[in-house]
C-alpha cells in the first residue's frame, strides 16, 4: 500500500464527509424563514429530475438503450409497483432487449 | 412503555434496512466495475475496500481513478472529489427538514451515509424519517457497496458484459420509482423535475459545467424558480379577492 494513495484516500474522505454532515449542524438550531424551508422541500424532486436526465440515456452509446429501461421503470412505477420491482423489471428488459439486439 | 420505544426502534431500523435492499442492488455493478477499475488502475484490495470504506461516493471514487492513473497530484485529486461532492450539502440541508428530532451526534453520525440513493429515498418517505429508520437505510447501502466493491476487484472482469450494462440502469430505474408515485399527485412536482432535467441537460451538453456542479446549479435553480413563481401566484390571486 502507498502512502500516497492512502493519503489520497483519507483527504478525499474527509471532503466527502464535511458537505454531508455540515447542515445538519449548521441548522440544527436555527429556524430558516419559512420561503427556504419551501425552497428544501423542493429540492429532492428537483435532484431526481436532474440525476435522471439526461445521465440515463448515456449509459451506452445508443441512447435507446437507456431510454427502453426508462420507460419500463416508468410504467412499472406508475401502474403502483413498489421500487423494489421497478429495479428488477428494468434490468430484466434490459437483459432481453441486449440478447435480441 | 420503554419497551415498546425499543420495538419501534427495531422495527423502524428494519425497514430501512429492507427499503435499502434496492439500493443495495443498484450499488452491486456499479461497485463491481469501481473494484474491476480500480484493479486495472493498481491498487491493491485493501486500497480499493479503503477508498470505498472512507470516501463512499460513487463519481468520485471513479474520478480519482482516472486521475491516479493520469498521475494527477494529491490536492488536485482531493480538490475535485470535493467539487464532484459538494451537491450533498443541499441534500443534507433539504433531508434535516425532514428527520426526526434527535441527538445531533446520531444526525453527525449517519450523515455519512448521505448519498444520492439514500437521500431520495429518505426525502420522498411519506412518514417520519426516524434516525433507526436513517441508521438501516445507510447500513445496508454502505454494506454493499464496501462489499462489491472487493468483489469487483477479486471476480468483476468475470461478470458477462451484458448482465453488467443492464444492470447499470438500477440507479435510474430506482430514481424513476421513487420519482413517479409523487409526480402523479402533484403538478408542482412535474414542473420541479421537468424544469431541473433541463436545465441539467443544459449544462452537460454545452460543457459549461461539471456534473456536480450542474447538479447543484439545476437544483437550486428549479426549486427556486418554482418556489418564487409559486409565492408571486399566491400574492396575485390575494390581491385580486
Amino acid at each position: 500500500m502507498t502512502s500516497e494513495i492512502v493519503l489520497i484516500i483519507i483527504g478525499m474522505g474527509i471532503v466527502t464527509y464535511i458537505p454531508r454532515m455540515l447542515p445538519f449542524v449548521l441548522f440544527s438550531q436555527l429556524n430558516l424563514p419559512e420561503f427556504w424551508q419551501n425552497v428544501l422541500k423542493n429540492v429532492p424532486f428537483a435532484t431526481l429530475g436532474a440525476l435522471i436526465v439526461p445521465s440515463v440515456f448515456l449509459i451506452r452509446e445508443d441512447w435507446t438503450f437507456g431510454a427502453v429501461g426508462a420507460i419500463t421503470a416508468f410504467i412499472a412505477s406508475y401502474l403502483g409497483a413498489n421500487v423494489f420491482v421497478v429495479v428488477l423489471c428494468s434490468i430484466s428488459v434490459l437483459c432481453l432487449y441486449s440478447l435480441y439486439f | 412503555m420503554q419497551s415498546t420505544t425499543v420495538m419501534n426502534h427495531r422495527s423502524e431500523f428494519i425497514q430501512g434496512l429492507q427499503v435499502g435492499v434496492s439500493i443495495a442492488i443498484g450499488y452491486f455493478p456499479v461497485a463491481i466495475t469501481f473494484g474491476l477499475l480500480a484493479e486495472r488502475t493498481g491498487l491493491t484490495l485493501m486500497e480499493t475496500v479503503m477508498m470505498s470504506a472512507i470516501v463512499y461516493a460513487g463519481a468520485a471514487q471513479y474520478m480519482s481513478l482516472s486521475l491516479i492513473s493520469a498521475h494527477i497530484g494529491a490536492w488536485e485529486i482531493i480538490l475535485t472529489t470535493f467539487i464532484v461532492n459538494i451537491r450533498h450539502f443541499l441534500m443534507s440541508a433539504s433531508l434535516n427538514e425532514k428527520v426526526e428530532n434527535d441527538s445531533i451526534w446520531k444526525k453527525v453520525l449517519y450523515s455519512f451515509g448521505i448519498t444520492d440513493e439514500t437521500f431520495s429515498v429518505a426525502a420522498v418517505r411519506k412518514e417520519t424519517v426516524t434516525t433507526s429508520y436513517m441508521f438501516g437505510l445507510c447500513l445496508m447501502a454502505y454494506g454493499s457497496w464496501v462489499v462489491n466493491s472487493g468483489i469487483g476487484h477479486v471476480v468483476g472482469g468475470n461478470l458477462p458484459l451484458f448482465l453488467q450494462d443492464s444492470m447499470g440502469i438500477a440507479l435510474y430505474a430506482l430514481f424513476i420509482g421513487l420519482l413517479v408515485p409523487s409526480l402523479k399527485k402533484h403538478r408542482k412536482i412535474v414542473v420541479l423535475a421537468a424544469l431541473s432535467a433541463v436545465i441539467n441537460s443544459f449544462f452537460v451538453f454545452t460543457g459549461l459545467l461539471s456534473t456536480g456542479w450542474s447538479i447543484v446549479a439545476a437544483t437550486l435553480c428549479s426549486s427556486l424558480a418554482v418556489e418564487w413563481f409559486l409565492k408571486k401566484y399566491k400574492q396575485r390571486v390575494r390581491k385580486d379577492d
